[in-house]
């Protein structure tokens, strides 16, 4: 096995320094009714050609070679080369996490700079050196704010990820904590009244999503307001990250959760991904998840350690503030050297490009098609209705190596042949008119079959 | 430094500030292509929304980069560079090929979202390794959907509450070892269960008897990891699966420690009903500096009601596909579908290994621990004489006495080229050094490392003080972790 570096000859000499005589003998204590006998039935061992083979043949038959109007809480932009280049050093590809802070500074100061630039752009004072994802992120903050009101109820926008919504009802069930729903207007915004009438004393804290499921950007003061007048806090849960560089961040936030996926980190079909979560400094005490501190060695040296580690499992066990063991430190980094590249102009001019591609796309759509929400600002998602189902439109966009917006009649039965489309700076206008082109047909057929009807029945 | 060592000599590397304390207006290491699309009035898209300002973020060109993280990078310890033998961490060897194969196009690049028909790659890698990690455990299904190990408890106990619940009473109370990961109690308190700990006896096994005393009908489940902390294998198993069994209990495996067993015993066969696995330790994902990890669980098939929504479904015409329709699901723990990236890097490294590679590996990662435990017996204190498998727990017993602790024991150990065995855990060995070797060295490293550690406890004895001021060579020397804590500083901010 070509990973395992030992000769037989090896394996007897050390068998032999140990005093056993075969290496069955080191498992005697597996009680030998127990013992496997047989060889496991997986596939048998590859040459690694083949297995290069066998994922080259998998990506065949996914998707590639296609253009997607995807987004939903997993965005295309483009990676820069040197993301790769530097994550792929083994220094920091096979490395552990940094507990040993003499030889791990490289992991330490890079994690540092990640929760530094994470404030600036979320404008918040502190942030984690970051959690599973934007979804797991936003229950966990929801938790948090559980533990800091001291109350036990949150009331949800029905705007946020309906995925993000399934997590946190799974992470809410047990603990206690009873949601419930505030709807969105004609606007794609979450309703104001309605959230105002939901709120008790009892509640602990709002989550929004902005930009929001719908790619609309919520009117989070006017929430922030309404939270913190009933003494609840707001969480706003950001899904794409690239929004930040062009639209104020939630200031009025008290915790915000961030799926950063968007800066470097490649779709990988929904996985790993990179939540983040930032908050102000004096509730740095109560959030869950790695931080790193600056402080000094023993000649008085710049350096850094893990810190607030009071916090986490290995020291509290059942009275941590979450169960949470590890970080995505290599996703964080892609995250990291992506903002480094971009840094203050290129973020701004990235999500500029978004919008850009976003506002001409929707105009184009707008022509033969219902957007919804129009009245809202938006950043780079738009949900265009149909007359016809989005399934079958896409269905015929799949032939033109385009895959059409998300469907949402699961998630909003409401909005009807609705779907969920999204332009990135990646999108060209190409795509986007043969999409609008075909959506015009599908609109033109349905018109006249419809005149044709009603031409029988006149 | 005093002695010599064979293993490391010291080499300059370079300073380097923070990308901040470079950054300066104008410099750039981005640049887009020009729009195909009407330029925008930001202003009147947006309105209130829109952000003038990006604060401190750094301005930089693409050689600084390069430099910065490179320089960085050379001041971490890796599996690369040499032996890391973090006991239950199974720090062994990350194939390159698995990288490459994470990244192609069509696996790298494929949405969540996009269409069954166009995913059917995706949906093979998820089954096929869904069907691998199953006869691995010799359990009956399993959920790749959790994101790490910590991750999969929950998501376990989510299904062990919701397999009671089926039965009309949830039970109470968790099952925990003393000698158990911290994950496990906390997991427990997330999914509202009451923690009972649970004494080792003097082998460091399960105690029966405390085990048959506290187990009652209000005890929804035992986690235990097997072999346990201290690298024991819990010999008698069945009758702790029996006991649990008697009362309706469940019995939940934390499979940290699932490297001594892979081919050699399968957990389904000795009585677990349910159990994580560790993509990354047992199936070579890399660690990265602490994450991503993924965490799958793996049940038996009266759990299979519970999985976590979606599951992957083989239709009647032979095609793959996510099936939501699960009345009786826990939910989601994660959206999407778990860290999928990390399927595929697993399931490299299982078809790189087949049967026969797999059994070597958990029979080379056993002999391993033995060798070093064999080489430092008698220079360190064994607090359990039991037989170990995949790792070994020694104590600092011996050096205590002279004012040395793990901790200093393991700075030490970076002097000589190594990195730090896992200090001051399981809790039940006080001082505890745990060491792992995995099946990743050669005799030769680890024949390194008995001499590295058989001479640090010779300094003990000669010179205390080069082992309390260690380690010598790095580039900062022990951190002031109180301070850190005391006032915390968790960001760089402008000098005004």
């Amino acid at each position: 096995m070509r990973y395992l570096p030992k000769s037989p000859a090896d394996r007897e000499a050390m068998l032999k320094a140990i005093g056993v005589r075969s290496v069955d003998d080191l498992f005697a204590p597996i009680p030998a009714e127990y013992r496997l006998s047989r060889d496991l039935k997986i596939p048998r061992q590859m040459a690694e050609s083949e297995i290069v083979d066998y994922f080259r043949q998998r990506s065949r038959e996914n998707g590639d070679g296609y253009v997607a109007f995807l987004g939903a809480g997993a965005y295309a932009h483009y990676r820069p080369v040197i993301i790769d280049s530097l994550i792929s050093r083994g220094e920091f590809l096979t490395a552990y996490t940094p507990y040993q802070a003499e030889i791990s500074q490289g992991t330490l100061q890079s994690i540092f700079e990640f929760q530094t630039m994470i404030c600036e752009l979320t404008g918040m004072e502190v942030a984690n050196a970051s959690m599973y994802d934007g979804s797991t992120a936003a229950a966990e903050a929801v938790m948090m704010a559980v533990r800091l009101t001291g109350r036990r109820s949150v009331v949800v926008a029905r705007s946020l990820h309906p995925e993000y919504r399934e997590v946190l009802a799974t992470y809410a069930t047990h603990q206690g904590m009873p949601l419930s729903i505030a709807g969105f207007g004609d606007d794609g915004r979450i309703n104001l009244t309605e959230l105002e009438s939901r709120i008790t004393p009892e509640t602990a804290c709002v989550l929004v999503q902005s930009p929001n499921f719908f790619g609309t950007i919520e009117e989070v003061s006017a929430v922030a307001d309404i939270a913190h007048k009933h003494g609840a806090m707001l969480v706003v849960s950001i899904a794409e990250a690239v929004s930040l560089g062009i639209v104020e961040p939630p200031r009025q936030a008290d915790v915000i959760a961030l799926e950063a996926q968007s800066f470097g980190v490649p779709l990988g079909f929904g996985g790993p991904y990179c939540g983040v979560i930032a908050t102000r400094e004096k509730y740095v005490r109560q959030m869950p998840g790695r931080l790193v501190g600056q402080t000094v060695d023993r000649q008085g040296r710049r350096g850094f350690v893990l810190t607030l580690a009071t916090r986490e499992q290995h020291i509290r066990r059942e009275k941590a503030t979450s169960n949470i063991c590890t970080n995505q430190a290599l996703v964080a980094l892609m995250v990291n050297i992506f903002m480094t590249v971009y840094g203050k102009a290129g973020l701004k001019e990235l999500a500029k490009q978004n919008l850009a591609k976003t506002a001409y796309a929707a105009a184009e759509f707008s022509k033969h098609g219902e957007v919804l929400f129009a009245s809202s600002p938006r950043f780079n998602e738009f949900v265009v209705r149909s007359s016809e189902e989005p399934r079958a439109i896409n269905g015929r966009l799949l032939g033109h190596k385009i895959v059409g917006g998300l469907p949402l009649k699961k998630f909003y039965p409401e909005l009807g042949n609705a779907a969920l489309w999204c332009c990135t700076e990646l999108t060209t206008r190409s795509a986007i008119d043969t999409a609008v082109g075909l959506v015009a047909e599908s609109e033109r057929s349905v018109r006249s079959a419809k005149e044709e009807v009603e031409e029988v029945t006149r | 430094m005093k002695r010599e060592t064979r293993k490391a000599t010291r080499h300059v590397n370079q300073n380097e500030g923070l990308i901040f304390e470079k950054s300066s207006p104008g410099k750039a290491a981005w640049k887009l292509p020009p729009l195909d699309v009407p330029e925008v009035d930001t202003a009147k898209l947006l309105g209130s929304c829109e952000r003038k300002d990006l604060g401190n973020m750094p301005e930089v060109s693409e050689i600084e980069i390069i430099r910065h993280f490179t320089r960085m990078s050379t001041w971490n310890y890796a599996i690369d560079l040499g032996m890391y033998p973090l006991g239950s961490c199974t720090m062994k060897y990350n194939p390159r090929v698995n990288e490459a194969v994470a990244r192609v196009e069509g696996i790298a690049n494929g949405h969540p979202y996009q269409p069954e028909k166009i995913s059917q790659g995706a949906l093979h890698i998820i089954k096929t390794l869904s069907e691998c990690l199953i006869e691995i455990t010799g359990l009956d299904a399993i959920t790749l959907q959790p994101a790490a190990g910590a991750h999969g408890e929950m998501t376990g106990l989510l299904m062990v509450r919701a397999y009671h619940q089926a039965r009309g009473n949830a039970r109470k109370k968790i099952l925990i070892p003393d000698s158990a990961h911290g994950t496990n109690p906390a997991t427990a308190a997330m999914v509202n269960y009451a923690v009972e700990n649970l004494k080792s006896d003097s082998r460091g096994m399960v105690d029966i008897a405390a085990l048959e005393a506290q187990t009652s009908e209000d005890v929804a489940a035992l986690m235990l990891t097997n072999p346990n902390t201290l690298g024991v294998f819990e010999q008698e198993i069945h009758k702790i699966a029996d006991i649990l069994h008697a009362k309706g209990g469940l019995l939940y495996m934390d499979g940290a420690n699932m490297n001594a067993l892979v081919g050699k015993v399968r957990p389904g066969d000795f009585g677990v009903d349910l159990m994580h696995l560790n993509l990354h330790k047992t199936f070579s994902t890399p660690h990265g500096g602490g994450g991503p990890g993924s965490g799958p669980v793996a049940i038996r098939k009266t759990l299979e009601p519970f999985l976590p929504s979606p599951v992957v479904i083989t239709k009647p015409d032979g095609t793959l596909s996510f099936d939501y329709n699960r009345p009786q699901s826990v939910g989601r723990v994660r959206a999407f579908y778990g860290n999928f990236g990390m399927f595929v890097r697993a399931l490299a490294f299982i078809q790189a290994n087949g049967p026969d590679g797999l059994r070597q590996t958990t029979e080379d990662a056993v002999l391993n621990a033995n060798y070093v435990r064999k080489g430092l017996e008698g220079a360190y204190d064994l607090p359990y004489s039991t037989p170990t498998m995949h790792e070994v727990v020694f104590s600092d017993k011996l050096q205590a006495k002279l004012g040395v602790r793990t901790m200093d024991l393991a700075k030490r150990l970076i002097d000589y080229g190594f990195h730090p065995y896992t200090t001051a855990f399981p809790l039940i060995v006080p001082g505890a050094l745990m060491i792992e070797p995995t099946e990743s060295e050669s005799k030769e490293e680890m024949d390194l490392f008995i001499e590295a550690m058989k001479s640090i406890a010779e300094e003990v004895e000669e010179d205390p003080q080069i082992v309390l001021d260690a380690p010598h060579s790095t580039r900062v020397s022990r951190l002031d972790e109180t301070a850190a804590a005391r006032k915390p500083v968790l960001r760089w901010k402008p000098t005004a």
